[in-house]
C-alpha cells in the first residue's frame, strides 16, 4: 500500500517537475543554451509568490496572473540584454552568463527576504484526498492537474500555431529557418520569457509544497538538469516521461529502504542510462557539430 | 581560439605574440610579488586571502589542464576537491597524526587518491560530450555530495569532520600553508607548461577543436581525455587537502559545493580559457576580489550581488578573459606599426622628408 501511495505521489511530483524541466528544454532546444537560472528563477517566482498571497491576501494560483507576466517580461528582459549580445563560444558563454544572473537573484533574495525558511500557505495546504486507503495531499493533486493543463497548452502552441511552427523551425535548423524569414530572435525571446515564466509558475508550487529559502535553488537546478539530460535535450515529452519515472522511483526507493538513500538513487539512475543511451532516453543522436 | 591558425596562415609573421622579455618578465616579476606578499602584508586578514588564492590558484591551473585543453567543460571537479579534503581529515585523525607540519605530508596522499578515485570516474564520463557532459559531472558532484551525508559512520554526515588545527602563532600562521600551497600552485602551473608545449598537449588541443578529426588522425583520445582528466584531478586533490588543513573542518556542503566548480570556470573565462597563465591570472585577480568582498561586505548577500554584477560585466567587456584580451591588443599594436612603416616606406621616397 505504501508502495501504491509511493507511485501515486511519485506521479503527481513528477507532473510538476515536468513543467519546470519543460521550460529548460524548450529554451534547450531553441536557443542551444543550458539556463542555468533556473533554479534561482524558480526560487524567485516562488518569493514573488509567497509576497502577492500575504500582501493582497490572495489564493496562491491566483498569485500566478500576477507572477508569470512579470518573470515571463524578466525573461524577455534577459535575453535582450544578456543572452543575445553573445557572439562567440555561446554554448558556455551563456551557461556563465546565466549563472551569474543566478548569484544576483540568490543575492537579492537573500537580502529582501532574510535567509529563514517561509512557505506559502494557503487555507487548503494541509487538506489531503482520501480514496480507498490512498491518501494524497490536496496540494499535489491540484499542481499536477495545473501541470497537466499547461503541458498541454505547451503542446498544442508548439505543434498547432504559427509560432510553434517557427519555433519548432529553429529548433531543427536555425540558419535554414532564418532563410525562409524567420525571425530566430523573436522566437528564441518568446521561448526564453515561457520558459522562465514557467518557472514561476514551478516556483508558486514549490514553494506550497516545500519550504525554502534563497539557497533552495541548487537542488531545484540539479535536479531538473537530471531530468533534462535524462528525457533527451530539447524533448519536451521526454522532460514528462524521465520527471515521472524518477521521481516515481526516488519515492519508492524512499519508502522501501531509506528516505536519505532516495535522492542518491535519483542521481546513480542518470549515470546507469547514460553509461547505455549517451543521448538520453528520447534525444535524437547528436550531430557532429561543425 | 581560431588565432593560431591565422597567424600561421599569414606569409610572413613578424611575430605577433607578445615577446619573450615581457612574458618571462611579467612572469618573474608576479613570481617574486606572489614570494614577498605575505612578508609584505603580515596582517593574518590578507594572508588569508593570499592562502585562498593560492589554493584556487592550483585548483584553476589543474581544472584548467583538462577542461581548458580539452574543451570539455567539468562543472564536477569538487569532487575531487572533495576527495582530498576528507582524505585529509579521515587520514589524520585515522594515523593520529598531530596538527603541525607533519601534517603536509597528507598533500601528496590525497593528490594519489583524487588522481585514483579520477580513472572509474573518468572512464563512465567521459563517454558523452557537450551538454551532457556539463550536467553528468554535475550529477556526479551530487552523488558525492549525498554519500558524504549518508555514509555517517565515515564521514560523519552533516557533522562533518574536524582537522586538528596546529597551535602557531597567529602572526605567523598562515605562512606554511601560502608558502606551501604557492608551491604546489608553481608545479601545477610548470605541469600545465609542459602540457602545453608537448605532444600530448596538441592531442588535447586537437580534441578541443574538432574531436572526430583528431581521432581520425589517430589520437587515441579516450586515453588523452583520461590522462588530462586525472592530472587535473590530483591538482584539485592537492587543494582540497591545504582548504581542509587551513579551514579545519570538512562538511559536505562545502565539500562538494556546485559553487565552487562555477567559481573554478569563472576564474578561468575571466583569465582566458585554454591558456597556460590566463586561468592562474584569474583566480588571483578573482579569489582575491571574493574574499575581500567578503570580508568587507560581511554577510553572504550584498558580496553575491556584487560578484555576480562583476562577472556579468566581464562576460561582457572580456568575453575571451584577460590573456587573450591583453595578446589581441598587442597585435593590433603590432599590426598598426607594420602598417605605418608600410606607409613611411611607400609614401616617403615621394614625398621625401615627410617624417619627423
Amino acid at each position: 500500500m505504501l508502495v501504491l501511495q509511493a507511485i501515486i505521489e511519485g506521479v503527481l511530483v513528477g507532473g510538476f517537475y515536468a513543467l519546470m524541466a519543460a521550460g529548460l528544454t524548450l529554451v534547450f532546444g531553441v536557443m542551444d543554451i543550458v539556463n542555468f537560472a533556473i533554479g534561482a528563477l524558480i526560487v524567485l517566482g516562488a518569493y514573488l509568490s509567497y509576497s502577492v498571497c500575504n500582501h493582497l491576501h490572495i489564493d496562491p494560483f491566483l498569485s500566478l496572473l500576477i507572477t508569470t507576466p512579470l518573470m515571463t517580461g524578466l525573461g524577455m528582459f534577459i535575453y535582450v540584454f544578456l543572452i543575445k549580445p553573445i557572439k562567440t563560444n555561446r554554448v558556455v558563454m551563456s551557461l556563465l552568463t546565466m549563472f551569474a544572473v543566478a548569484t544576483l537573484i540568490e543575492g537579492i533574495l537573500d537580502i529582501c527576504y532574510n535567509s529563514g525558511f517561509v512557505q506559502i500557505h494557503a487555507s487548503y495546504i494541509n487538506n489531503s484526498l482520501k480514496i480507498g486507503k490512498l491518501n494524497f495531499p490536496l496540494i499535489y493533486v491540484l499542481s499536477f492537474l495545473l501541470s497537466v493543463f499547461l503541458l498541454g497548452c505547451l503542446f498544442l502552441i508548439t505543434y498547432r500555431t504559427k509560432f510553434g511552427r517557427s519555433l519548432r523551425a529553429s529548433m531543427q535548423n536555425p540558419v535554414a529557418a532564418r532563410l525562409v524569414g524567420i525571425d530566430t530572435d523573436r522566437v528564441s525571446m518568446i521561448t526564453l520569457g515561457i520558459g522562465i515564466g514557467l518557472a514561476a509558475i514551478g516556483g508558486m508550487v514549490f514553494g506550497t509544497t516545500n519550504a525554502f529559502n534563497a539557497s533552495s535553488s541548487y537542488d531545484i537546478i540539479s535536479r531538473l538538469l537530471v531530468i533534462v539530460i535524462l528525457g533527451g535535450f530539447g524533448s519536451v515529452g521526454g522532460a514528462l516521461v524521465s520527471a515521472i519515472f524518477m521521481l516515481v522511483i526516488q519515492d519508492v526507493v524512499a519508502v522501501v529502504w531509506s528516505p536519505v538513500w532516495g535522492s542518491t538513487t535519483f542521481y546513480m539512475i542518470l549515470i546507469l542510462v547514460l553509461l547505455v543511451r549517451p543521448q538520453g532516453l528520447f534525444g535524437k543522436k547528436g550531430v557532429r557539430a561543425q | 581560439m581560431s588565432t593560431d591558425i591565422t597567424t600561421s596562415q599569414r606569409p610572413t609573421p613578424p611575430s605577433y605574440e607578445v615577446p619573450k622579455v615581457y612574458r618571462y618578465g611579467a612572469l618573474i616579476v608576479g613570481f617574486f610579488v606572489l614570494v614577498i606578499f605575505p612578508l609584505v602584508f603580515n596582517n593574518p586578514t590578507i594572508s588569508t586571502i593570499g592562502v585562498f588564492a593560492m589554493i584556487f590558484l592550483m585548483a584553476v591551473t589543474g581544472w584548467n589542464i583538462f577542461s581548458g585543453y580539452t574543451g570539455y567543460i567539468a562543472l564536477g571537479h569538487a569532487v575531487f576537491f572533495g576527495i582530498g579534503q576528507y582524505a585529509t581529515a579521515m587520514l589524520s585523525s585515522y594515523w593520529h597524526i598531530n596538527p603541525g607540519m607533519w601534517t603536509f605530508v597528507l598533500i601528496p596522499v590525497s593528490m594519489i587518491l583524487a588522481g585514483v578515485a579520477a580513472i572509474p570516474i573518468g572512464f563512465m564520463i567521459l563517454r558523452v560530450r557537450k551538454h551532457t557532459f556539463i550536467v553528468l559531472t554535475i550529477a556526479l558532484m551530487f552523488i558525492f555530495q549525498l554519500f558524504a551525508y549518508n555514509l555517517r559512520s565515515w564521514t560523519g554526515g552533516s557533522q562533518g569532520l574536524e582537522v586538528g588545527q596546529p597551535g602557531w602563532d597567529g602572526s605567523v600562521f598562515n605562512l606554511p600553508y601560502y608558502y606551501v600551497g604557492l608551491f604546489v600552485a608553481i608545479i601545477a602551473i610548470i605541469t600545465s607548461f609542459m602540457i602545453r608545449r608537448s605532444k600530448f598537449g596538441l592531442s588535447l588541443l586537437a580534441i578541443r577543436d574538432d574531436e572526430d578529426r583528431a581521432r581520425s588522425l589517430g589520437i587515441n583520445t579516450t586515453r588523452s581525455k583520461l590522462i588530462a582528466f586525472i592530472i587535473s584531478a590530483v591538482f584539485l586533490g592537492a587543494a582540497g587537502c591545504i582548504y581542509a588543513m587551513f579551514v579545519g573542518s570538512v562538511y559536505p556542503q562545502f565539500s562538494f559545493d556546485p559553487a565552487f566548480d562555477l567559481e573554478l570556470s569563472i576564474m578561468a573565462f575571466a583569465g582566458g580559457l585554454g591558456t597556460i597563465l590566463g586561468p592562474s591570472l584569474g583566480a588571483l585577480i578573482i579569489s582575491a576580489a571574493q574574499q575581500y568582498f567578503l570580508i568587507s561586505f560581511g554577510g553572504a548577500n550584498v558580496f553575491l550581488i556584487v560578484y555576480g554584477a562583476l562577472f556579468i560585466v566581464i562576460l561582457r567587456l572580456l568575453p575571451g578573459g584577460v590573456v587573450p584580451a591583453i595578446s589581441d591588443k598587442w597585435r593590433s599594436h603590432v599590426v598598426r606599426k607594420e602598417q605605418r612603416k608600410l606607409d613611411a616606406e611607400i609614401q616617403g621616397p615621394a614625398e621625401g622628408g615627410a617624417k619627423k
